[in-house]
């Protein structure tokens, strides 16, 4: 297994852009590299991408393995799979690292399970012992975490949970070493096509997995036209807006709002949470926010456990007085 | 044509107490449920099922998530099957994959595999990839809804970050299932649960489902943890119980001591 060398680091692109948390993965893999003295690498697969290598220049990589064709414009597991086994096979590989998003946790098992080697699905941290890759993740509900490694198999596979992750430094421009494979699909080859593209989400609202800071609502709220005072307050901390199950279930706000088990596990510097009880699947999904704010009626509400910050009252109050404040204080600073 | 539903027995809440001393969780005491995204599975196979299609669940456990899959079947799978034995366990997503791919290769002439997009309790989304990995078949995940298309392909619709996608697959394929937030779980009536104890049900071992034994349980297992502790203890928070304009100004305060704003 002494052949295998460097740290790759798949690079997700959303809408012609490169996804905010590649640059987390980006971050730590330097910092990996650096205890293992190889290399660090990225992965870019897609279909007009090139323009990305400047980019990447100025994160102090080694190496970028570059694969563009029109075919890969669209995400497919099937494409993308085999070119990742490809590469991987030839140029062995010691850590890949994916980002834990809807991508990456498709892409990254069919991988793993192709080279048959393992994979830690959402890390929140990851080292090296004794030449080892050590993968923490959380587990039981949060309520404990495991260190996990894989010393039978190389590639050392991971998946990465957005914002956990310090983002990689821009540092002076380098030129590293560009490495283009090609690849030969007949689009009418494939089993699998995408046929159609529905987006619900509109543009303007931020995406909770990669937000800064969220501003979740609850059953509390009471209707979708009281969420208008969440939005305000997300808007003042251009913030994303998240919301509990039951709010989502009533219909207030999109699917793609929610926070907790069934919804979207998340992990920003701040998450506010206003007419949130704190129900166990809540509290899964969000308890690893760095700063937890709580406002509720409730005294004896669950979210008071788990915040750092709390007050008790009606949100229609505590929300605009605290919006009103926040106002004032980010336009002083 | 043949559903192949993957049901997994999970405890009813994943928020569980681990023996740190044996690495052991547990579990006396917290009743089982079918992991929810594994129900909702069954549910698709359920809805896409035509007369003469057959439905299987399969479940990898001890003798008792012989329950799981009676509840299988009572909600309309035709068959059970429960993969049990010693050599099972302490398998990670990659054995489990090899467990389950092995049953199914001995099933056979499959069309659609089911399984929920992650589990309750470990909920690493790995398995159904991974499955597909091993059968060597295409996988769809993160499915909210399945139906048949009249050139023999199956249509999917897909949950993403911006919306939704329709992908078009072959078969056979593995379709990992998520429920739309709507989904309620339903409780069989008695006269199914009753029903279901005449479908046919069967116990097969390592030796019945044939396969690499050397790719199941701790052995087959490519990851393995080395620690298992709590995390670090939050800060006990403050909560402030003052009139409205007062608790804001203190929270403002705070949050400025603190450089959180």
């Amino acid at each position: 297994m002494v052949d295998y060398r460097d740290v790759w680091v798949f690079v997700e692109f959303k809408k012609d852009n490169i996804r905010g948390i590649s640059f987390e993965l980006l971050g730590k893999a330097k910092e990996l590299a650096k205890k293992l003295n190889e290399k660090v690498c990225v992965i870019l697969i897609g279909n007009n991408i090139s323009k990305f290598k400047e980019t990447f220049s100025s994160h102090g990589i080694d190496k970028i393995y570059l694969c563009e064709n029109p075919v890969l414009g669209e995400y497919l597991t099937e494409t993308y799979s085999s070119i990742l086994v490809d590469l991987t096979q030839k140029y062995m590989p010691n850590i890949i690292l994916f980002p834990a998003t809807k991508i990456g946790k498709d892409l990254a098992p069919r991988v793993a399970g192709t080279l048959e080697t393992g994979l830690t699905a959402d890390c929140i941290d990851l080292d090296i012992q004794d030449g080892n890759l050590v993968q923490t993740r959380t587990v039981y509900g949060g309520n404990y975490l495991a260190d996990i490694i894989c010393s039978k198999t190389k590639p050392q596979m991971a998946t990465i949970r957005p914002n956990v992750m310090e983002r990689s430094e821009i540092t002076t421009k380098n030129q590293p070493e560009i490495i283009e494979f090609l690849i030969d699909i007949d689009p009418n080859q494939l089993q699998t096509k995408v046929t159609e593209k529905i987006e619900t989400t509109v543009s303007y609202v931020k995406p909770i997995d990669e937000a800064d800071i969220i501003v979740s609502g609850g059953r509390g709220i009471g209707s979708e036209e009281n969420f208008k005072i969440i939005n305000t307050l997300a808007e003042v901390l251009n913030a994303a807006v998240g919301a509990s199950r039951a709010a989502v279930e009533a219909g207030w706000v999109s699917k793609s709002c929610q926070v907790g088990q069934s919804g979207t596990v998340v992990c920003p510097n701040i998450y506010i949470a206003c007419g949130i009880s704190g129900t166990t699947q809540h509290l899964v999904g969000m308890k690893s926010s760095k700063k937890i704010i709580a406002i509720n009626k409730d005294p004896n509400a669950p979210i008071f456990e788990v915040c750092d910050y709390g007050i008790v009252g009606d949100y229609k109050i505590i929300v605009p007085m605290l919006t009103e404040a926040l106002k004032k204080k980010l336009s002083q600073d | 044509m043949k559903f192949i539903v993957c049901v997994k027995q999970v405890p009813e809440s994943n928020v569980l107490k681990i023996d740190l001393k044996t690495n052991r969780v547990l579990k006396e005491g917290v009743s089982t449920i079918i992991s929810p995204f594994d129900q909702f599975a069954l549910e698709e196979a359920i809805k896409i099922r035509k007369d003469g299609d057959e439905i299987i669940a399969i479940s990898i456990g001890n003798l008792e998530s012989k329950s799981t899959l009676m509840r299988c079947l009572a909600l309309g799978a035709d068959k059970g099957i429960l993969l049990n034995d010693e050599i099972f366990q302490d398998s990670d997503t990659f054995a489990t994959s090899n467990i389950l791919g092995a049953a199914i290769k001995k099933i056979g002439d499959y069309t659609i595999i089911f399984c929920g997009n992650s589990s309750f309790d470990t909920g690493t989304s790995q398995v159904g990839p991974e499955l597909a990995a091993v059968l060597n078949i295409p996988q769809v995940t993160y499915a909210e809804s399945t139906e048949a298309v009249a050139n023999g392909k199956i249509k999917i619709k897909v949950q993403t970050d911006e919306g939704y996608r329709i992908i078009e697959s072959t078969v056979p394929l593995v379709v990992a299932c998520i429920p739309p937030s709507s989904f309620q779980p339903r409780i069989p009536p008695l006269p199914k649960i009753m029903a279901a104890q005449k479908k046919p049900f069967e116990i097969w071992n390592a030796e019945d489902i044939g396969g690499d034994r050397n790719k199941f349980g701790s052995n087959g297992s490519l990851i393995k943890i080395i620690k298992l502790y709590e995390p670090p203890k939050r800060d006990q928070g403050i909560v402030i119980t003052d009139e409205a304009d007062t608790a804001v100004e203190k929270l403002m305060e705070l949050l400025s001591k603190d450089k959180v704003i």
